[in-house]
């Protein structure tokens, strides 16, 4: 790497693409959600910087729900791949990442000690998965499509099936948490936590696609699903970002 | 006509949720999975410098402690390196500088051990006072929250870190300087306390 292509910056967070802190549709973001303007901050060491994971850090079957938890066969439900690419807003891949991934069974209910929906735990999912991307940005897990569940916002509030993602990239400014959805859902428009997202496109870029290209005929159907992290700017400039 | 630029467009973030637990620590969700769970260890056994303890609570608007957060840590060595290509400079071996924090979901109390980073290079030349680099996430949070932590016995360190004097209002400077308590078993122990809204918010960045 070079001195300049060190020296560059990371674009700045187009807050208009994420949810604000306060949404009151999400009544827990009220209480929970800081209320003066956050301090904007240029680039130093410490935000460019970020933990790098390695393949000692994890084991090969960590990517695949099916087996990973499994003790007498099985877990129950839809077999899914899901796969995608993690990429910077350049459409450059991010490669060598950490993805780990969470999820409700196939009856909507987490393996957490305070989820008490009343559908039951299925012995044989444990509902977490994590992975590295490849050179190219890639990524896949092997799942079974989790449940849509009830939560307690308004009386009648029902979560769309979805899968959390979270996302490390190349410095702790690219940390992401997010929410993965699946195509046709209809419960996608409705579901307050998807509406704290105020731009359209922003939510569209949450749903899974169908992708009938990667589905494993007889056994897995897949979906695609590509992550954006922020890009950094092209060495054009250069940028006094460390000391002298 | 202007021309449309191509640019993809960073992913949203969403709610970690009440269950962030699964996916980054599943220990604390009560089960085991993983050979290894990620974050336990900030510091390692090879790093030089002092060890310490950091303690803290994050209390929510209405002035309850948020039991469901996690935290991440991510700090520099003792020498002001990161443990990156672009930290700086090489660090001890084992040394990783990241750490996954879960509270006590009774009390919401959160705690984590590693040693004090050194001061870090800043921007134009200038030096960023000794600090740790937290993020935060929880059901009702929408969006990560980023934050820092300061050494309250680095007075003039901190008097003239260039992130610090960012800050206009120069009473808030204060809510991101952890005070030093008694030591405890040798160690010092700082408390940080994070107040996500209301009388005393915590500075929060848009990094
Ligand atoms: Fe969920």
């Amino acid at each position: 790497m070079t001195a300049a292509t060190a020296a560059a910056e990371y674009h700045q967070r187009d807050r208009r693409l994420h949810p604000p802190a306060l949404t009151p549709g999400y009544k827990t973001s009220v209480a929970r959600s800081p209320r003066y303007s956050m301090i904007s901050l240029e680039n130093t060491l410490s935000e460019i910087t970020g933990p790098r994971f390695g393949h000692s850090d994890i084991d090969a079957l960590d990517n695949d729900l099916i087996r990973n938890y499994a003790r007498s066969g099985d877990p129950v439900g839809e077999r899914i791949i899901v796969h995608g690419r993690v990429l910077d807003e350049h459409g450059r891949p991010v490669p060598n990442t950490l993805v780990e991934i969470w999820q409700a069974n196939a009856g909507g209910r987490y393996r957490h000690k305070k989820d008490s929906y009343l559908a039951p735990i299925d012995p044989n999912f444990g509902g977490c998965g994590r992975t590295l991307t490849d050179a190219e940005g890639r990524y896949v897990f092997r799942t079974i499509k989790p449940g849509a569940y009830p939560w307690r916002n308004l009386v009648n509030n029902w979560r769309p099936a979805h899968i959390h993602v979270s996302v490390f990239g190349s410095g702790f400014l690219h940390r992401l948490i997010t929410q993965l959805y699946f195509e046709g859902d209809p419960l996608i428009p409705i579901c307050p936590i998807v509406q704290t997202i105020p731009d359209p496109d922003a939510i569209q870029q949450l749903i899974a696609r169908l992708d009938l290209n990667a589905t494993i005929p007889l056994d897995s159907i897949a979906y695609k699903f590509d992550i954006v992290l922020r890009g950094r700017r092209s060495t054009l400039f250069e940028n006094r970002l460390e000391g002298n | 006509m202007p021309q449309t630029l191509d640019y993809l467009r960073e992913t949203a973030s969403q709610t970690a949720g009440p269950y962030v637990h699964i996916g980054l620590a599943p220990g604390a969700a009560g089960f085991d999975i993983y050979r290894e769970e990620l974050g336990r260890d900030i510091a390692g056994p090879n790093a030089t410098g002092q060890r310490i303890r950091v303690e803290g609570l994050v209390i929510d608007g209405m002035g309850s402690p948020v039991k469901d957060v996690l935290l991440e840590v991510w700090q520099a060595n003792s020498q002001g390196r990161y443990a990156h290509p672009e930290g700086g400079g090489a660090v001890e071996d084992g040394f990783r500088g990241w750490g996954r924090v879960i509270t006590d979901f009774a009390t919401g109390e959160w705690g984590f051990d590693t040693v004090k980073p050194g001061p870090v290079p800043g921007r134009n030349g200038t030096r960023q006072a000794p600090h740790l680099n937290l993020w935060l996430v929880a059901r009702g949070i929408n969006i990560g929250l980023n934050t820092r932590m300061y050494f309250a016995d680095e007075a003039q360190a901190n008097a003239d870190d260039p992130v610090l004097n960012l800050i206009e209002w120069e009473n808030r400077r204060a809510t991101l300087i952890a005070p030093r308590g008694e030591d405890r078993d040798g160690l010092p122990v700082y408390r940080f306390v994070i107040r996500l809204q209301g009388d005393g918010e915590t500075v929060f960045f848009d990094i």
